[in-house]
């Protein structure tokens, strides 16, 4: 492949990089136990929840950012960022009230608030900056006894079963980001799932950073009581900015006895200009417990975009015979960083867990594979199987594995397969020779590559997904 | 933990370089000034996650900053009983080469030199110079760090161009003391172009006391040069033995790492190869056998730097009791090597509920015109297997002991000098059926 | 010399044989025959001692000694042995240790001192003539990269290396061509005496071509449905299995 092709397909914008014109409230920057309070305040908490946040914030200011990641990332001041930011418009109760350039930007992000509009059936949380601006479909979801509502809202109307779990699967001072999280998280979804029953429509949170100068730190928690299930989807986007943006979320996830929970991230941040400038930094804290027998936790992502990607969705694998996956596809261009990956800790007996990675670094980016594999003393037979698959378009970038496996029992079989390998220029060949340009043909082989976890979504977000992974290597291939 | 090891140094530097020869007191002071700003790495350090050097470093030893002669001759400790193999034969008592016999140094082809680093030192100051302190410069690991502080004497071997030894050289390093003893050996090996040696380090400890050896060879092999090492650990439960090794490879030269632990207390080895050169071949293996509270952390480092290298590494691993093992593989393939063939396999079979195992493969890849794959397994004897021999007539102890064999089968069959495969075979079939006790000595060594 | 009284097998709690009864008697060479699921693999797992298998009620005496009490080695040691439908690999373990290993355990067993060396390999050469083995794959490990005929005449030649008095040959003609089929069941006739018995699980009749049996015996759904001769066999061939349920 000559220098020209590559050229020519790097070509590629970001497309959802336009910003909305609406009024917002912005609280100064800077954090101390003052804005901790203030954010609190807005939000007419509960006094609990302060003291959760207090804590929080607390634990923060004895940490330091991790550096084990294999991320270059440039120091950040967190005092200059401003903790809370949210439309003005407040307490809205039909879609009327929505500022309508609010609407708009989802409109154009393809995200259908409008209830008639949605054939699909997928019910959405809209989280714009710092707090949900509408959830649809709450009321059909109600008669089944489902709560899918935005998380203030959950801490108003639901703080025994907020309380109940808050914190219990990643704790306030887990690691750096998730403590910074949970002291000034301020919105995010909440899902609970009452015992047997399926939720009958995809549930899906779009995550929209606007203003500028804001990070935005929130907070899902997912509650599948004994014999439910749910699949829920994520998206993201951020407007396009020469100032990196700073995106901390925590997402919790308690599967009780055999029910079964499908999370589904479609992460396209803005990953920074063709020259590194800008872009948002991703340090997320996503974990699951299966805590009842028989429960399964499933997640799958796509990764795009973002200028750094810190993110390791994990399971706790706590009751007997549960099992969990985690399928990933993150695909890094031009000075995209990506250290990503998974943690199964086992536990109970008899559990089981697959991990599917495939990475696809290209342009100067830097892509890598990181994850845990832990059997504890007790998780008799316990299962792992891990594919992890690297492909490198281009000599400028790299490709990086770095597996944990940590064995404590002697009846566990872990099996852990990585390779890293270019394109294969035959493929690319036989394609061009079926008269296959160049560029589709690294589509082609590329979504064939990833095909196994791109399976794995769900149908909306397969095609979007598709489309995206397209669009972020345009432009890219060496 | 290191504050006693950094007054000890502030304190006795004079006698430390009054004792040793100028070349190697020259990167004393920095290197102690690298130890003082890095300290002795916690279990929070990436690169030790799994080996905690605490209890290892935390009591007091004797350290033998005077050069005191050996409480030993092993010549006559150590006698030969495997006739079929021939080896110019040394031994480093503790951190110090012992004199050898006349008829080993006499008997060298023409041009090599084999003797102590101290005396290496002191006859040929250029030759150590030119290559003493320059694979650890570049390091930025503690014990590599602590040993260039301490570090007296040790063995040096230096085959000139084109020169093939016509034997193995074995190299005994025993620990010896009637107190409890820390030693920093250092070992200098040069290969030089076309060359060709192979070497076999065997490591014993004698004494009922804690020995800490720490030790840092730096290897170096030259254009076209083949340079294999053999190691055989068989100390006892008392040794933590912290080996490095850095290898540094020229343009078609073709090194073999093979590493085989029967006994020991705490082992640690970092090896690190570093391909400088095209079209490098370099293979590393080990078998480690783990019983009772051995903790065995092998952690190894492949840099492809330069394009058309292969490498191919495999380490095995059978835990029993309350043992720990621990890999971690890392490759990495420098911007430009293209053509780089990386492989590693880790594979760990535990026999007890309560063995455990860390494994860190890691690839780490800068070129796209490569092709690298690492796997590791954790598992059980393959019961299918079992069962097939069963009906065979084969009894379940039986059946499992043909099977560990032919677990170690490939790390032993990648040994190219068939007599010492055989023996190693031997050593490790003994061992896996609990025969092969610590405090075997040297006995169990060919020479 | 076998006998089978009423057995009854699950696996993961599901039972397979249910109430199965067989009698071999020395010299005798018996076919089990019968539809997929039927139970023929179980029945040979349960003979030699699968661990898998779970032997609810019933009993298997092997020349009037208890055989469920004994553990799979020495079960062979006794002299029964098992044809394996998909014999496993075993990568490192060469076929002339396992068999000396085999040898010397029986020896063991039969309170005999071990075959010396030579004596093995002398042994083993005139054993690998019977079965037409070839010498590359006694050089190799245990089945590893063995096509499937090459498996299967494996299996035949640790039969008559073992001398089994009850040879129990699972599905051997699966996954054969008619030319290896041919040297397998010619390993089998070979090996055919007075003293010994066989039994031959097959699914088709083809087999029984060239290992002639006295009798056969139908299973299905974990009973011995039918028994005859031979010409059960054809019969089975012509009409199939259905008009037995």
């Amino acid at each position: 492949m000559s220098d020209a092709i590559i050229h020519e397909v790097t070509q590629s914008e970001y497309k959802y990089g336009f910003t909305t014109d609406i009024e917002t409230e912005v609280i100064p920057p800077g954090l101390n136990e003052d804005i901790v309070r203030l954010i609190s305040a807005k939000k007419n908490e509960p006094e609990w929840m302060l003291e959760f946040r207090l804590k929080a914030f607390r634990q923060w200011q004895k940490m330091k950012m991790p550096d084990w990641a294999h991320l270059n990332i440039p120091e950040i001041d967190y005092q200059s960022i401003s903790y809370y930011a949210a439309p003005k418009k407040k307490s809205i109760s039909s879609l009327d009230e929505v500022d309508p350039e609010i609407l708009a930007t989802f409109e154009k992000l393809g995200i259908p608030l409008e209830e008639q509009k949605i054939l699909s059936g997928i019910a959405v949380d809209a989280v714009m900056d710092s707090v949900s601006v509408k959830t649809t479909f709450k009321e059909t979801l109600a008669e089944k006894g489902i709560i899918f509502c935005s998380f203030s809202e959950a801490v108003q109307e639901h703080p025994d079963l907020v309380k109940k779990y808050l914190g219990t699967v990643v704790p306030s001072g887990d690691n750096f980001f998730a403590a910074l999280n949970s002291a000034v998280f301020s919105d995010g979804s909440f899902v609970y799932i009452p015992k047997g029953v399926r939720c009958p429509m995809e549930l899906s949170t779009y995550f929209r950073i606007n203003t500028q100068n804001t990070g935005q730190f929130e907070r899902t928690l997912i509650i599948a009581d004994d014999e439910s299930y749910v699949s829920y989807l994520e998206g993201c986007t951020a407007p396009q900015r020469d100032e990196n943006q700073l995106h901390a979320a925590v997402v919790e996830i308690i599967a009780l006895e055999h029910a079964e929970v499908k999370y589904s991230t479609v992460q396209n941040w803005y990953p920074g200009d063709k020259e590194g400038n800008g872009g948002v930094y991703n340090f997320v804290t996503k974990r699951g417990i299966c805590k009842g027998e028989g429960s399964h936790i499933s997640w799958t992502q796509v990764e795009t975009g973002s200028a750094i990607t810190w993110k390791y969705p994990s399971c706790i694998l706590k009751g007997d015979n549960s099992t969990a996956e985690f399928y990933s596809v993150a695909v890094t261009n031009h000075f995209q960083q990506a250290d990503t990956g998974t943690k199964m800790i086992h536990l109970g007996k008899n559990t089981g867990s697959r991990i599917i990675s495939k990475g696809i670094s290209a342009g100067l980016s830097q892509n890598s594979y990181r994850g845990l594999v832990k059997v504890g003393p007790n998780a008799e037979n316990a299962r792992n199987f891990s594919q992890c698959d690297s492909m490198l378009l281009g000599d400028k970038c790299g490709a990086h594995t770095f597996p944990y496996m940590e064995i404590n029992n002697e009846s566990a079989i872990v099996e852990h397969e990585a390779t890293t390998s270019k394109i294969s220029e035959d493929q690319i060949f036989y394609c061009n020779q079926r008269g296959i340009s160049t560029e589709d043909a690294i589509g082609l082989i590329v979504n064939g590559y990833a095909k196994e976890v791109m399976d794995k979504l769900p149908m909306e977000f397969a095609v979007e997904a598709q489309k995206l992974l397209q669009i972020s290597l345009e432009g890219s291939v060496g | 933990m290191e504050k006693q090891y950094i007054e000890l140094y502030k304190a006795h530097h004079q006698l430390i370089k009054q004792n040793s020869a100028a070349v190697i007191n020259r990167s004393r002071d920095a290197a102690f000034a690298k130890f003082e700003s890095l300290g002795f790495p916690t279990i929070k350090h990436e690169n030790y996650l799994y080996t905690d050097l605490k209890p290892v470093f935390s009591p007091d030893y004797g350290l033998n900053f005077r050069r005191l002669s050996f409480p030993v001759n092993p010549y006559q400790t150590f006698r030969c009983d495997v006739p079929e193999i021939y080896s110019y034969q040394f031994f480093v008592v503790n951190d110090g080469f012992y004199p050898p016999k006349e008829e080993h140094n006499g008997n060298l082809p023409k041009g090599v030199i084999i003797c102590g680093l101290k005396e290496a030192s002191e006859k040929h100051p250029e030759l150590v110079a030119q290559y003493y302190g320059k694979l650890t410069a570049p390091q930025n690991d503690a014990l590599v760090a602590f040993n260039e502080t301490f570090a007296q004497d040790g063995f040096f071997m230096y085959v000139p161009e084109n020169v093939h030894m016509d034997k193995p050289v074995q190299l005994v390093n025993i620990m010896r003391s009637d107190v409890d003893l820390l030693a920093n050996s250092r070992n200098l090996i040069i290969i030089e172009k076309g060359a060709k040696a192979q070497l076999l380090v065997c490591d014993h400890a004698m004494d009922d006391v804690n020995f800490v050896a720490n030790r840092v060879s730096e290897v170096f092999v030259g254009e076209n040069a083949v340079y294999e090492n053999y190691k055989l650990e068989n100390t006892h439960d008392k040794t933590a033995n912290l080996a490095t090794v850095l290898i540094d490879q020229k343009e078609s030269s073709d090194t073999l790492m093979n590493i085989i632990t029967l006994n020991n207390g705490i082992s640690r080895n970092n090896i690190e190869v570093a391909m400088n050169g095209e079209k490098c071949e370099a293979e590393l293996c080990g078998m480690m056998i783990g019983g009772g509270q051995q903790q065995i952390d092998n952690h190894t480092t492949i840099m492809h730097n330069k394009p058309n290298c292969h490498s191919n590494e495999l380490f095995k691993y059978v835990l029993d009791d309350v043992s720990k093992g621990a890999f971690t593989g890392r490759i990495f393939v420098e911007k430009d090597a293209q053509q780089t063939r990386a492989y590693q396999l880790n594979r760990n079979i535990l026999l007890s509920k309560r063995a455990k195992v860390r494994t860190r493969p890691q690839l780490e890849i800068y070129a796209d015109d490569v092709k690298c794959s690492h796997g590791a397994t954790i598992g059980q004897i393959d019961e299918q297997a079992l069962f097939y021999m069963r009906t065979r007539g084969i009894s379940l102890p039986e059946a499992r002991l043909l099977l560990m064999y032919a677990f170690a089968a490939d790390v032993i069959e990648n040994i190219r000098i068939p007599s010492l495969a055989n023996r190693m075979k031997m050593l490790v079939e003994k061992r896996m059926r609990g025969e092969l006790g610590m405090h075997e000595g040297c006995t169990l060594c060919m020479h | 010399m076998l006998e089978i009284k009423n057995l009854h097998v699950s696996i993961d709690g599901k039972e397979i044989l249910k109430g199965l009864s067989l009698s071999v008697k020395p010299g005798e060479v018996h076919a089990i025959m019968g539809p997929n699921g039927s139970g023929k693999s179980t029945l040979a797992s349960a003979i030699v001692g699968h661990p898998a298998f779970e032997v609810t009620s019933g009993s298997v005496t092997f020349e009037g000694r208890n055989l469920l009490e004994k553990d799979p080695e020495e079960r062979a040691n006794e002299g029964i042995f098992l044809s394996f439908q998909y014999p496993v690999e075993i990568p490192g373990v060469s076929m002339v240790n396992f068999m000396r290993t085999a040898i010397n355990e029986q020896r063991k067993y039969r309170k005999l001192p071990p075959m010396s060396a030579s004596d093995f390999l002398r042994f083993m050469r005139e054993k690998k003539a019977l079965v037409d083995m070839d010498n590359k794959l006694t050089n190799r490990s245990v089945n590893e990269g063995f096509s499937g005929g090459e498996k299967k005449k494996n299996e035949i030649f640790q039969m008559a290396m073992l001398e089994p008095k009850l040879a129990i040959l699972d599905e051997t003609d699966s996954g054969l061509d008619i030319d290896a089929l041919r040297i397998v069941a010619n390993g089998v006739n070979k090996l055919k005496s007075p003293e010994k018995s066989t039994i031959l699980i097959t699914h088709y009749q083809r087999l029984l071509e060239y290992i002639v049996p006295d009798y056969v015996h139908v299973l299905h759904d974990g009973k011995i449905v039918k028994s005859g001769t031979k010409d059960l066999a054809l019969e089975l061939e012509a009409k199939g299995y259905d008009w037995l349920k």
